[in-house]
Parts: structure tokens; sequence; C-alpha cells
């Protein structure tokens, strides 16, 4: 049991940037996904460079963004406070704040950086020249410096793609493209549908392919995955920042939702028709390729055996869900994503009236992030309420013999809470 | 259902790859629907019928469900009635409604790793689906990933874990109570996941995982995380990976965090996720009555909304999240 072929995507199985590579950049809480291409520019945080002059270089490397553009390798312990040795104040009672501690002004700042200067020298020379630094207390000195680096800092860290990255970023950066879903909740859904390897998946999203690349990461290649898409084709931008290997896209289909109700009444018609007479070869190869795409999605779809189901949209969730629901086997889990509360409410009380789902419930997390350090440790912002709600539930067989109000009652007056039961 | 088990036993031998047990009645597999050829594990994949040796749910009614191992021939009590498992079981298809003796009905479950954790027996306090779903996503698991654990305890997020893993991944689970340790590794074997996971009863703050330079993370749920980060480091592969660190008390989380950034990780990262259920119910609010009026016909208007429960979530832990950088 020892030998294993490693199974996971070439990417990942390399540790060094190649070009071609999908990667994202990062630069504190900021990120931005990006191809390595040769000789194409990048632009991130205001900044122009050339992500191709880090190709060789390792994964998660820290850069300094040197005059072209070009990125050179920052050594790890270049970034360490000069403060340790400095005096301090013990408290701010005789502290002036007139704005006119900082000696340096912003012409004085332009001509260092004209001359070269590192971030870190920048900021050596603004605390050289505030007439307040030393009378700060060590924690506010600091803060000072924590401050002064996030606006100088001139680097960028390249790192590999994964789902909690683009999760971060697309929530940072685009919330409006992926419904204000935020990464926390994007964790909850995956769980609770079970995601895994080997079995077959229904995603119907409109967040620009995140949550099609996330459940794609977590099946590792295994099983099938059919997005169901509305209008003319399948949007997966998302899905290439993710860097997959070739072979993942195999388990990937699409189905087109107009097709929908054809398919559930048996009366899609697949099969291969003589292409009408003067068309150019080219558009018959792709007709061709378009039905046969169809037809094989079309196929993993009608033996209603799916194993879970994701959606994720700006579409209106109930018939969204009451459709595609029809496509699983008894007693596997679905989860519809919302930003809103009331058309999830709206799809609980028309499955509690057709019956055959289980465990219903309305759910949403409150992600806190926490700042720990010696003496200071304290929470950040506590993010609640916009990050949109889940309902999640596990189907059953749905009993056609008796009337749907036979099923017991889920309304009971006193909810008894398991405790801590979650 | 003798006739149906009958049909599967000769569907395997015209079919010799697929597996000898727990082999559910699918169609012939096309090449683009690669599944892996393994032993169709209820925990770490789906199958279609109840078969001898499972592990299932028996769902009896809004939060009231119960582990069932199906035997032949055996027999399980509910208030329902008794479920008998070789008529009223096995060869069944999961979902079904399952009619008992007194004539109520219950339905039967395919097992995941979240009911596991509503319905495992607890040893000690367990780790529930919303602190499971932050780790499985930070840490960043997914089929083929190494994994080292500590505690093991009930086994509520090894079970998670194992199902994000599968087919190609290990766990490495250390657990320092003896008798749990053996508990947990009776289970592993129970439900046919022990081939993935790997049990060692050991302290982790003085010997470490078993491993190193093999995991791609590490999560630690014990009293003194901070004992055991070098531990966490040496087990990590040298291109790098992510760690966790889960505790109830702010002041662990302070000696963890030092000793992270001692061992040199980075992009430390200290949260927690609390959530919120809301309770779907119709209310009525009365409509007021200012006289005779012959546009207000209704005495009442019935609502559609949700409640929450009287008081807040609960905390549970705090995850601290790191990167080792490659060394």
């Amino acid at each position: 049991s020892m030998i294993r072929k490693s199974t996971l995507p070439p990417q990942s199985r390399h540790t060094s940037i190649k070009a071609g590579d999908y990667v994202v950049l990062k630069r504190g809480d900021i990120f931005k996904a990006v191809q390595i291409q040769p000789k194409k520019k990048a632009m991130f945080e205001k900044q122009w460079f050339l992500p191709d002059t880090a190709v060789g270089q390792l994964y998660g490397s820290t850069f300094d963004v040197a005059p072209g553009g070009i990125l050179q390798p920052r050594k790890p312990k270049d970034t360490e406070g000069s403060t340790d040795a400095n005096e301090a104040g013990t408290d701010n009672r005789h502290i002036l704040d007139d704005g006119k501690s900082q000696k340096l002004t912003r012409d004085d700042i332009e001509i260092l950086k004209g001359q070269g200067l590192k971030d870190q020298e920048i900021i050596q020379q603004l605390v050289d020249n505030s007439s307040t630094f030393r009378d700060k207390t060590k924690y506010a000195q600091d803060k000072y410096i924590k401050k002064k680096k996030k606006k100088y800092e001139n680097t960028v860290t390249i790192l590999r793609p994964s789902c909690r990255i683009l999760a971060m970023m697309y929530h940072g950066r685009e919330p409006g493209k992926i419904c204000h879903m935020r990464y926390d909740m994007l964790a909850q859904m995956l769980t609770l549908a079970n995601i895994h390897a080997g079995s077959k998946v229904l995603v119907f999203e409109t967040c620009a392919g995140l949550v099609l690349g996330s459940v794609m990461e977590r099946m590792g290649g295994y099983g099938s995955v059919i997005q169901m898409f509305p209008g003319g084709g399948p949007v997966r931008a998302g899905v290439e920042s993710f860097g997959f290997p070739a072979h993942f896209h195999d388990t990937l289909h699409e189905f087109p939702i107009c097709h929908v109700n054809a398919l559930l009444a048996g009366t899609l018609d697949t099969a291969c028709k003589d292409p009408p007479a003067g068309r150019a070869q080219e558009r018959k190869v792709k007709l061709e390729e378009k039905r046969k795409k169809l037809a094989s999605a079309a196929a993993l779809l009608e033996g209603r055996n799916a194993d879970g189901l994701v959606i994720a949209s700006r579409f209106h969730p109930c018939p969204v869900l009451l459709g595609l629901i029809q496509f699983l086997s008894p007693s596997r889990p679905f989860v519809v994503y919302s930003q809103y509360k009331e058309p999830l409410i709206e799809c609980f009380t028309k499955l509690k009236e057709r019956g055959g789902t289980v465990n219903l419930r309305l759910t949403d997390t409150w992600l806190r992030r926490y700042q720990v350090l010696p003496n200071r440790t304290h929470p950040l912002l506590l993010m609640s309420g916009a990050g949109g709600f889940i309902l999640s539930g596990t189907t059953v067989a749905v009993d056609d013999s008796k009337p749907a109000n036979s099923q017991r009652a889920e309304e009971p007056a006193a909810k008894r809470q398991k405790v801590d039961g979650r | 259902m003798r006739g149906t088990r009958a049909r599967a036993t000769a569907f395997r031998s015209r079919h010799p790859r697929l597996p000898a047990n727990g082999c559910s009645v699918e169609p012939a597999q096309t090449s683009r629907d690669r599944r892996p050829t393994v032993l169709a594990m209820s925990f770490v994949e789906y199958s279609d019928l109840i078969q001898d040796g499972d592990v299932a749910i028996v769902y009896l009614g809004p939060e009231s469900m119960m582990p069932v191992k199906v035997k032949q021939g055996a027999q399980t009590q509910t208030r329902y009635g008794v479920i008998r498992h070789s008529s009223d079981l096995i060869g069944r298809r999961y979902g079904s409604k399952v009619t008992c003796s007194k004539g109520g009905w219950v339905y039967v479950l395919h097992m995941t790793p979240e009911l596991w954790t509503v319905n495992l027996p607890h040893r000690t306090q367990i780790l529930y689906t919303t602190d499971i779903a932050t780790i499985t996503m930070m840490l960043e698991l997914k089929p083929g990933a190494v994994v080292c654990e500590s505690g093991t305890g009930s086994g509520s997020l090894s079970h998670a874990i194992l199902r994000s893993i599968a087919p190609s991944g290990h766990l490495h689970t250390v657990e320092f109570h003896q008798q749990r340790a053996e508990k947990a590794e009776e289970e592993f074997k129970e439900h046919r996941v022990d081939r993935l996971v790997t049990v060692r009863n050991q302290d982790v703050c003085k010997d470490g995982f078993g491993v190193t330079g093999v995991a791609d993370a590490v999560f630690l749920d014990i009293p003194s995380p901070w004992e055991a980060v070098r531990h966490a480091k040496a087990a990590m592969k040298r291109q790098g990976g992510r760690v966790c660190s889960f505790s109830p008390c702010i002041e662990q989380v302070q000696k963890t965090c030092e000793a992270l950034v001692d061992q040199g990780f980075e992009e430390l990262s200290t949260l927690e996720v609390l959530l919120r259920v809301h309770d779907v119910r119709t209310v009525y609010l009365p409509l007021p009555d200012f006289g005779p009026d012959e546009t207000a016909p209704q005495t009442s208007v019935a609502l559609k909304t949700t409640t929450l429960p009287r008081e807040m979530p609960g905390h549970t832990g705090y995850l601290t999240f790191a990167t080792k950088p490659r060394t």
C-alpha cells in the first residue's frame, strides 16, 4: 500500500514557475490571477512588470519589482525591521498630531524613489526624519512601520492557484462576478455537497467559473462534472485560472438548460443528422462536435443518477433547483447558494410541498479574523450578512403513492436545538 | 430482492475489472466517465444499493437520525417498529422509504462524513461541519493529498479528510490515548477506509507524526499545539504546504502563532467561522381593526419568513492557518 503513484496534477508536482503557467500574484491581501506568457506585461497594484522574468524561480517566492518590470527574488530576511534597538516612549500624552512630524516632503520621497532606493531604505528614511518616532511606544512604532510597508512595498509574491486563493481573490476584487459569495460560504458548499473523487456532479453557476473550478479541484480529475449552462455557451474563464492539467477537462461536460425539458420528457434527439447540403466542411465538423458533446452530456444525465448538485447563480434558484434536482439519485446532497435569503425561503417551501427531500437547512456563516500579536490580540472585521446564504438538503425517494402533505411536519412550535449541533 | 442480487452478481462476473465487493449496478463506464477502480467504500464512494457490512443512516424525522451497521439477519429497533436488515435493507436502494413493523416508516440514507459527524459516538469533543468545511478549503485538501492529523479523537475530521483525499492520498493520524487510537483503527477498518489511513498511538509533541517530508497539510487539535509545530514542519514536504491549528482559547492561539513564526511559517491567519441556522416558518400577523372598511377583508396576514435561535452561535475554537515555505 506504500506504492502510490502520485496523481497530483503536473503543475503542482513541479515547484518552479514555468512559462504558460497560470499563477496568482499577491501583495498583502490583494490577489490577481494571470498567465505567465513570454514578454507579456501584467498590471498589478498600479505597477507594470513582466511575470515571465520569474520563470525558473520557486512558487511562493517574493520578488522586488526592479526598473523595467524585472522581477528579482527577494532575500528572506530582508524585511526585518530595525526598530528592535530603538528607543521608544511609554504613551502618547506629549505627542502632537499636527501633521508636521515628518520632515520629508512628497517630492523628497519621489527623489529617493528615483535614486533607486529600495522600499526598506525609504521606510528607514521616513523613520529617521520623523520627529515623533522615538516618542511613540514600541507598538505604535511597529504599527507605523507596518503602515509604511503597505504603502511603499514594491514586492509581489507568486503563488500556485487554488480554490482558497482564487475564492479570496474574487471576493476581494470582483465580488459582483461571483454573486457576492464569500470564500467561507464556498467552503461550506463544497463540503455540504460531499464533492469528492469519482462522483458525478451537476453544477449550475454564474460565478465566472469559480464554483465549477472549485468542484473540479475537489474531484481531482476523477468522475465527471456536468456544467448546466444558460444561454449560448458555458462561461469558464475562472476555470482556466486554476491551471488544471489537460486531462481534467476530459471529465468536464456541458449541457444547455434550454434542452432540460426535452431531456426530462425523453424527447431530446441527439442522433446524427444529415447536414444541410452546401455547408462548408469546417462548419460540418463544428456542428458534429457540438452534437457529440450534447449527446455525451445527455447520456450522463438521462439515467437520473447524479451524485450531487451545486447551484450558485444570479437566476432565481427555485426553478433551477426544482428542474435539476430531478437528475439526482435518491440519498444525494444538493446545495443552493443565493445572495439573498428570500428566494431560498421559497425553495424551502416548494421542496416541502413536493416531498422527496430531508434535512433541509437554510444557513449562513459569519467569518471573523483576528490580529494575533503579543499584548495586541483582538478581532478585526466581522464579515457577516454580505456573504450570501445556502440551502442544503438530501434527496430521498419521491413517494408517488401518498399525497405530499403526509410528510412529517418540520415546523415544530419549539424546535429543540442539538447542543453544539451544527 | 434476491433476484436483484443475483443479477448484480452476474453483472460483476461479466465485468471482471469491477470490484467484487460493494459494486453498484452501474451501466458500463465510458472512457470519459473516469472512475477509480477501488472498493466502493461507503464513506468515500457512493453506491446505489444497501449491502451487508455497510454503515447506513436511518432517518426517522427532523433532527432524528441513527447510524446502523447493516448485517444479514440483524434487526434494528426504532420507535416506528423493527427494521429487519435482510428483508428491509439489503438490496434496497439508498434513499428508499422503509416501512417498519409497527407500520411507521423511515428513510435509509447513504453515509457521508457530514452525516457521520452528527451521528458518531462521541469519545471526545468533536469538530463540526462548519469548521471542517473551512479547514478543508484552507488546507487545500484534494485527491492525492497527504495529510497529518493529531489528535484523532472521535474521528469526525478524519472521515472528512479521507473523503477529500481519496482515492490516492493518505492520512497519518496520531492519537496519544491508546483506547481511542484502537477504536479509531477499528472504525476505519469497519468503514472500509483503512487503506487510506495510518493510525499511530504516540504523543505528537514528543515523537511527531511518524513520517517526515511527506505531508501537504498538517492539522493540530491538541492542548499544546506550539509543542508540535516543529514536528509539523518536519512532517511536511520540503516544497511546502499548509498547516492548521484549532484551539478553543486565545492564549493557546498566541503561543502557537509565536511558534509558527519561530519555525519560519508564513501567511499566518487566525479566524473563526460561526454558523447561523435560519428556521423557515409561517407567521401570522394580525391586522388592526380601524372600524368598518370594505377594502380590508382579512383579519390577519400569513408571512413566510425565517427566525433565528434565541442565542447566537457559540464558539467552537479559533482556526490558525499558515504556509510552510520551501526549505
